[in-house]
């Protein structure tokens, strides 16, 4: 349904005066989704990864440049078609109420959305209503404003509002913030819902736990690229199905595992080392890591950018 | 040590109290759990000991007498979000300074990198602006630490990396630490103690918990 190859987003940025610099925040993304698979993308939070989303519906900033490809539906997915299918196809599940209209009653926006997805006119109400009796939203709820619902509506309403068109492909971007955990199990359950349907689910987020509840493979986000994509269920014991240093750190550091810190910080943008971006905090590092890229290759039935893995 | 006696929030005459006749104690160099579903108070408990907010009804003291009212709080709180916690017109470096500069040890363990204090805070990612606010309260002036939620939005290297600084710094300078967190295994991995928020003694709509003002949205 969706393949991203080698994403590349940059953008340039004036600093002091008029002095010009590029900021690569993504420098090779790769991630696949099938119809009837939940994804998982895991990073740390503002390293970027939600920038995959914009470009995907096409919404990145004006000073952004994109490299690498993107493709839905075995097609190129260029801007045009990006705009064609954004709210129709292609979906997103915002991370906030901050997304909708502060200003109308939560059943108009859904049924906006229901009209954008291709619902006819006719039917809308009946597939509005049909929404909200799906996610538990009582009809009187229809006629609340978004501050007048608890967060855990809120997340029904986004949910309900994004797949009330026709998407084949849904993007959820972070959409467990904090939450308590039975609001966090039900998203996660609508989520596993939808591709249980036969939809795709792409989700972004920076708690692996969540994302192993549903998902079917993960991706692993890491100073801008992903450094792993592997099957769930290798996130078990140790590690010791894990591919890359910087997954099996990552799993290990969980409070229900070792809680074990991983010492140092990520590369800035503006700063990334020419050879493996994780080569400074490599327990494996040898020369070799640092001379180039470490290219994605297959490797037990994921894949990994790491040359000693 | 850090107590609260009787503490009791409402928003309004007519509003139910969100909770009532509450009794907190925190000893120095003690790390205590609090969790409790969305809407008991949490937040709002943590703001009332760190002075953010007046309670409706109670005191709070340290070692028997009242905080200070100027200066310096010496019990800190960290919430979830670092980016509304610092100034962003400020180089990280200056946010540093302000108040009470943190030791060199500090920001060694805490692995900020020196040359984030040139950048802006917009340039941090969140985990990195994190440390730099958390940097800015393990200070000897700080003696309790609310920490609300302070890692949840953190992927769980960073997590870690944070919660171990804490720890060590905590244990070595006697403060104490209060861990509110929706997350149960990370509590257990810090607490010996775990307090949870009992239920709200009035009937408490969904609508008047709603109208509490940080609770929405998870946060
Ligand atoms: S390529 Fe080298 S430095 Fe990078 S993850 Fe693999 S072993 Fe570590």
């Amino acid at each position: 349904m969706l393949q991203v190859q080698g994403l590349q987003v940059s953008f340039t940025v004036y600093t002091q005066g008029l002095r010009q610099r590029r900021l690569t925040v993504i420098t090779d993304l790769d991630v696949t989704v099938r119809a009837g698979e939940v994804v998982a993308i895991v990073g740390a939070s503002g390293s970027g990864k939600s920038l995959l989303a914009h470009a995907i519906l096409g919404i990145l900033p004006h000073n952004a440049e994109l490299g690498g490809s993107i493709s839905f539906q075995g097609k190129p997915l260029t801007q045009a078609r990006k705009e064609a299918l954004r709210g129709r196809a292609i979906a997103l599940i915002p991370q906030t109420v901050a997304a909708l209209d502060p200003l109308m009653p939560v059943g108009e926006q859904v049924r906006l959305a229901a009209l954008r997805g291709g619902v006819p006119a006719a039917g809308a109400r009946e597939v509005v209503a049909a929404s909200f009796a799906r996610y538990g939203l009582a009809p009187e709820a229809a006629r609340l404003h978004p501050f007048q619902v608890s967060g855990g509506m809120a997340r029904r309403v986004l949910v309900s509002t994004a797949v009330v068109g026709q998407a084949r492909l849904l993007i959820a971007d972070e959409p467990t913030p904090g939450l308590h955990p039975e609001v966090v199990t039900e998203t996660l359950g609508h989520l596993r819902e939808l591709a249980d349907g036969g939809k795709a689910v792409l989700m972004i987020t920076h708690d692996i736990e969540a994302a192993l509840r549903v998902a079917d493979t993960v991706a692993v986000f890491y100073a801008g690229t992903t450094v792993e994509q592997a099957p769930a269920r290798d996130f078990a014991g140790g590690g010791e199905a894990l591919r890359h240093p910087y997954t099996r750190a990552l799993w290990r550091a969980l409070p229900s595992q070792g809680f074990v810190p991983l010492p140092g910080a990520q590369p800035a943008p503006d700063a990334l080392p020419p050879g493996c971006l994780f080569a400074d905090r490599c327990p494996l590092v040898t020369a070799a890591c640092r001379v180039a890229r470490p290219p994605a290759r297959e490797l037990r039935g994921g894949t990994v950018r790491c040359i000693h893995a | 040590m850090l107590k609260g006696e009787g503490l009791g929030v409402r928003y309004g005459k007519q509003l139910p109290w969100l909770f009532q006749d509450l009794e907190v104690a925190l000893e120095p160099g003690e790390m205590v759990g609090l969790t409790a579903p969305s809407g008991r108070g949490k937040t709002t408990l943590a703001r009332v000991l760190a002075g953010y907010l007046r309670p409706t009804a109670g005191i709070v003291t340290i070692d028997g007498r009242p905080p200070p009212t100027t200066g310096y709080h010496p019990v800190q709180l960290i919430a979830q979000h670092p980016e509304l916690a610092v100034n962003p017109r400020w180089r990280i470096g200056r946010v540093l300074a302000e108040g009470v500069p943190p030791a060199p040890a500090v920001l060694d363990a805490l692995q900020i990198d020196r040359g984030w204090l040139q950048r802006w805070p917009h340039e941090l990612s969140g985990g990195e602006l994190q440390r730099i606010a958390v940097a800015r309260a393990l200070n000897p002036q700080t003696r309790y630490l609310m920490a609300d939620e302070m890692t949840a939005m953190l992927d769980a290297a960073t997590q870690a990396q944070i919660w171990h600084a804490v720890t060590v710094y905590a244990a070595a300078h006697r403060i104490g630490v209060l861990v509110i967190s929706h997350d149960a295994s990370l509590i257990s991995r810090l607490c010996r103690r775990v307090e949870v928020l009992p239920e709200p003694p009035a009937i408490c709509t969904a609508a008047q918990m709603d109208a509490e003002p940080g609770l929405r949205g998870g946060h």
